[in-house]
């Protein structure tokens, strides 16, 4: 008999386990076929900070969300279709996420008194009437893992780690999806260290996918079509990649050898990971003693002349604060990576925030401004932290550039940029002896000269000390030293003379602006799209360039009745724009741990429509 | 002693003179402070380094000695407190071609930035380490530093200081250095001979340098560095040689059950200790550096420890290069287009 295959826009699939269950792995599988067969798609990966917490426990759930449609999408979803549940607890932690009548799937085998227990169950929910809202398949996944295995040399307690791959060759027969690129990518990921793991996950795989082909169970799948994209060449990528691919692209483009130092940190690792890889791109990584020497070692870099980046979340930005203050007065190009993570102190490193914007602007002693750039998706690090190094190699400054967990790790479609598109990045190292002072200014940019140790000629002394203008030396004046406070000052101001100017999606000029920065972007984008086409006058902008703003964004502001600034903290954009531009505007914030949903901030912009 | 030059430093520039080193900028030490005497015998030395003064650069953190690179007519940065050798080592590490000195004090070293410090001598960077060790803090006005003897009474221990010293030469073998040395502010000729080593050893060179500080700490090394008693109270290592000490040669060093012990019997040379600073092992160089800790033994100052190791920066230079040879010259266009890629026409 021919199943049922239904034609749906979208659809949103939670996969939920222990944290050794593979829900990561297999989240990000049906999240690569998704894009490949042409879906626009939105992930939220959801995992504890434990490397594996108790089995079967609440704190050891691990999710991966995932949303794909035929449409543009910007965000993971509020609420999801699909709950693939491991075991009781991760049925627990998110059964709430499910819509009415959603699919739950169940690995049955997981749900004895034991695991009931651990995840404060009195009773199994699979036996009463607790889950009756929903389409429940029970399905024994580990038993039914076991049996497809039966054929293979693999010792039992390692066959049972397959079925994650068997629940996903389920959730790909659901969906009307190739199994291909699932059985390419087994096939890389374990051929040198692990190849007798290659058959049974392909086996699982398969396994699953029969499963549902041939039971009764499951009578209907669905089919997404592909989604409109620009034409050009994709691939899916996830917002630290981006960020890795960003610092490649800049130092290939500028001729600058990238020297990144990095202490390990949730979520900034995989940075340091990513370009580790990258060795024959000339590319340096040191993974330092401490915070405090991932930047020097960047700043020392500098100094000779590379391109010196270090990379960090918001414990590590507080320790690097002295160095980046160092880069500031020594006015060395310096790109410092902040990938946020919800604090304050330790806070949950693995959940996401945007608490760190006031810290970046005003965490350090003195009069120390330092540009700031934040990518407003996974895509957009790769362009914003590219241009964080076009600035900071321009003007000889240190540059922040914020991404935050949630578009770290998140993923989605990536337009390939054609590498003679990227922007120019000129070092202009001084060579010239004649005239050489190391504290002479370009009249435009106010950036000093850039002479790397080994140019002849040009022997000079910097530090931390209050500099003389044009000459660099030691001085105490107390002229010189407002003078030169309000030199660097205005070096970084002038950064808004080039940058665009704002661009607003939507009404020009009306009733509400809604105003936002990061990872926000994706969510205020979809309830303005909702609100336009039930015609409201409300507008979005989306800063990128956040010290300065954009020259023009005063203006803006006030072509709106209402500003409206939806942040994952209590107010540091708000807080800003008011003192800067003295308007009123409105925060929305949350503060936790978890981006906006929808339907959150489209009853709060509602409220003022 | 073994030479080997710095790979990569152009050598061979013979016209330069000690003037050549001195920038136009007055230098700003207390009268009398030993910080001269290093300025002076640093300044004396680089030309018979045979490097071109663009090709040197000296960093230091916060401090009195921290002021030395101002004093250079070469390149340099006054950095921040303690952090000068992860400076040191980015910048050696993005152009393996320059001579890198660190300037840094026992303040600077062993407090704030004694994780750094560590790190920096087991990476062994091609790097020279100078530290000022005056048993004080100097430039906050005479606080009790890491290596300030126990019980010291000072501005912030009026009731006496309760921490014990660091012994520089212990922390530094313990830290796996290569090159580990000792010499005196006041003995300009042994101070320049290892200046001089330290350049030539590839690999992070330490030299403690025994500063005074006539300020707050004035003669905390009289004892090793006045005429008078220099001679029965340090001993001068020289590698492959016995250790005596005093005026006339005429004391020397023995083990006795493990224990170091002075002897008057100098002529039996088999019973006394003969220096070996390039054995693998660090026992002796241990042993040497733990002498200074006893009272009854003579400070040894020289070369503890000098041996050949990799560099940080050669290996990675290395791995650039075999991972170039492995995969290719890095191509943008590839690793954009790598991975799994659809067209949308």
């Amino acid at each position: 008999m021919r199943k049922q295959v239904e034609q749906i826009q979208a659809a949103t699939v939670l996969f939920a386990g222990d944290s050794g269950d593979g829900s990561q792995t297999i989240g990000t599988q049906m999240t690569e076929t998704s894009a490949i067969v042409g879906n626009d798609v939105a992930t939220l990966p959801d995992y504890p900070a434990e490397i594996k917490a108790p089995a079967g426990s609440l704190a050891g759930v691990s999710g991966f969300q995932l949303h794909f449609s035929s449409e543009t999408i910007h965000t993971p979803g509020d609420s999801c279709d699909v709950l693939v549940a491991m075991n009781p607890a991760a049925l627990k932690v998110n059964i709430h996420k499910l819509k009415d009548n959603g699919i739950l799937i169940v690995n049955s085998d997981n749900f004895a008194r034991k695991n009931l227990r651990l995840a404060g169950y009195a009773d199994n929910p699979l036996e009463d009437d607790t889950l009756t809202k929903y389409q429940v398949f029970p399905v024994e996944l580990t038993t039914l893992t076991r049996r497809a295995l039966e054929d293979t040399d693999l010792e039992l307690s390692k066959r049972d780690l397959c079925k994650n791959f068997f629940a996903l060759g389920m959730i790909l027969w659901l969906y009307n999806r190739p199994m291909d690129y699932t059985i390419r990518w087994v096939k890389t990921k374990f051929s040198t260290k692990n190849p007798h793991l290659i058959e049974p996950n392909i086996l699982a795989l398969r396994a699953g996918n029969t499963y549902c082909e041939a039971t009764e169970q499951f009578a209907i799948s669905y089919e997404v079509k592909p989604a409109e994209f620009t034409p050009g060449k994709y691939r899916n990528i996830a917002g630290n990649t981006s960020t890795v691919l960003g610092l490649v692209a800049a130092s290939h483009q500028s001729g600058l050898q990238l020297v990144y130092g990095s202490y390990p940190i949730t979520p900034a690792s995989d940075i340091l990971h990513g370009l580790a890889n990258y060795r024959n791109f000339g590319i340096v990584t040191m993974q330092m003693e401490d915070e405090i020497a991932a930047v020097g070692v960047a700043i020392g870099a500098a100094f000779s002349g590379s391109l010196g980046v270090t990379g960090s979340s918001g414990p590590g930005l507080a320790l690097k604060s002295e160095a980046i203050n160092l880069a500031m007065i020594a006015e060395l190009p310096l790109v410092v990576c902040n990938i946020q993570r919800a604090g304050p102190s330790t806070g949950m490193p693995t959940k996401t925030e945007q608490a760190d914007l006031l810290q970046m602007f005003y965490g350090r002693n003195g009069e120390s401004p330092v540009p700031i750039l934040a990518a407003c998706r996974p895509t957009d690090c790769f362009d914003t932290v590219y241009e964080a190094c076009r600035i900071a190699v321009k003007y000889r400054t240190p540059v922040i550039f914020l991404s935050e967990l949630y578009i770290a790790l998140g993923a989605e479609p990536w337009l390939i940029p054609n590498v003679e598109d990227l922007p120019k990045i000129e070092p202009n190292f001084q060579t010239d002896v004649d005239g050489f002072e190391p504290y002479l200014r370009d009249p435009d940019t106010l950036a000093r000269p850039w002479a790397k140790p080994g140019t002849p000629g040009l022997e000079h002394r910097i530090g931390g000390l209050e500099k003389s203008d044009i000459t660099g030396n030691v001085s105490y004046d107390a002229e010189n030293h407002e003078k030169m406070v309000n030199i660097r000052a205005e070096k970084v101001k002038r950064i808004a003379t080039e940058i665009p100017t704002t661009e607003i999606y939507g009404a020009q000029e009306g009733d509400l602006l809604v105003l936002g920065w990061g990872g926000t972007f994706g969510v205020i984008r979809t309830v303005v799209e909702t609100k336009l086409e039930e015609g409201c006058a409300i507008g979005h902008v989306h800063l990128r360039y956040l010290n300065p703003f954009p020259s023009d964004l005063g203006e803006v502001l006030k072509r709106f009745k209402q500003v409206l600034i939806p942040e994952l903290n209590t107010g540091h954009l708000r807080q800003l724009v008011r003192s800067e531009y003295l308007i009123d505007a409105i925060g929305v914030n949350k503060v936790q741990g978890q981006p906006f949903h929808v339907y959150e901030l489209e009853s709060k912009i509602s409220k003022y429509l | 002693m073994k030479k080997k030059k710095s790979s990569g430093i152009p050598l061979g520039v013979p016209t330069l003179t000690q003037k050549d080193f001195m920038s136009d900028q007055d230098v700003r030490w207390c009268p009398g402070c030993g910080d001269y005497s290093i300025l002076a015998q640093t300044r004396r030395i680089m030309p018979e380094l045979g490097i071109p003064q663009e090709n040197i650069v000296f960093i230091s953190g916060i401090g009195c000695s921290s002021r030395f690179p101002y004093y250079m007519n070469t390149y340099g940065f006054h950095t921040i407190h303690g952090r000068a050798p992860t400076i040191a080592s980015g910048l050696k590490m993005a152009n393996p071609d320059l001579s890198v000195w660190v300037i840094t004090g026992d303040g600077d070293a062993l407090s704030i930035g004694g994780n750094h410090f560590i790190h920096l001598l087991r990476r062994n960077f091609d790097i020279n380490v100078l530290l000022f060790n005056n048993q004080i803090y100097g430039l906050t006005k005479g606080q009790y530093s890491p290596t300030s003897e126990q019980g010291k009474s000072t501005k912030s221990s009026p009731f006496g200081s309760l921490e014990s010293p660091f012994n520089p030469i212990s922390l530094a073998l313990a830290a796996g250095a290569t090159f580990v040395a000792r010499s005196l502010d006041r003995d300009p000729e042994h101070l320049r001979s290892i200046i001089k080593f330290a350049f030539e050893h590839k690999g992070t060179s330490f030299i403690e340098i025994y500063q005074n500080c006539n300020i707050f700490n004035d003669g905390a090394f009289f004892q090793y560095t006045e005429k008078e008693t220099k001679a029965d109270n340090t001993v001068f290592l020289e590698h492959g040689e016995p250790l005596v000490f005093g005026k006339e040669d005429e004391k020397g060093i023995k083990l006795n059950n493990f224990q170091p012990e002075v002897t008057t019997e100098t002529n039996d040379t088999d019973e006394l200790i003969v220096h070996d600073q390039y054995a693998e092992n660090t026992t002796l160089a241990n042993f040497l550096a733990r002498m200074s800790d006893m009272p009854e033994m003579p400070h040894p100052i020289g070369i503890f420890r000098s041996v050949q190791q990799n560099c940080y920066e050669d290996m990675m230079t290395d791995q650039i290069a075999f991972a170039k040879q492995q995969r290719g010259e890095g191509n943008l266009e590839e690793l954009l287009n790598a991975g799994d890629t659809w067209v949308v026409e």
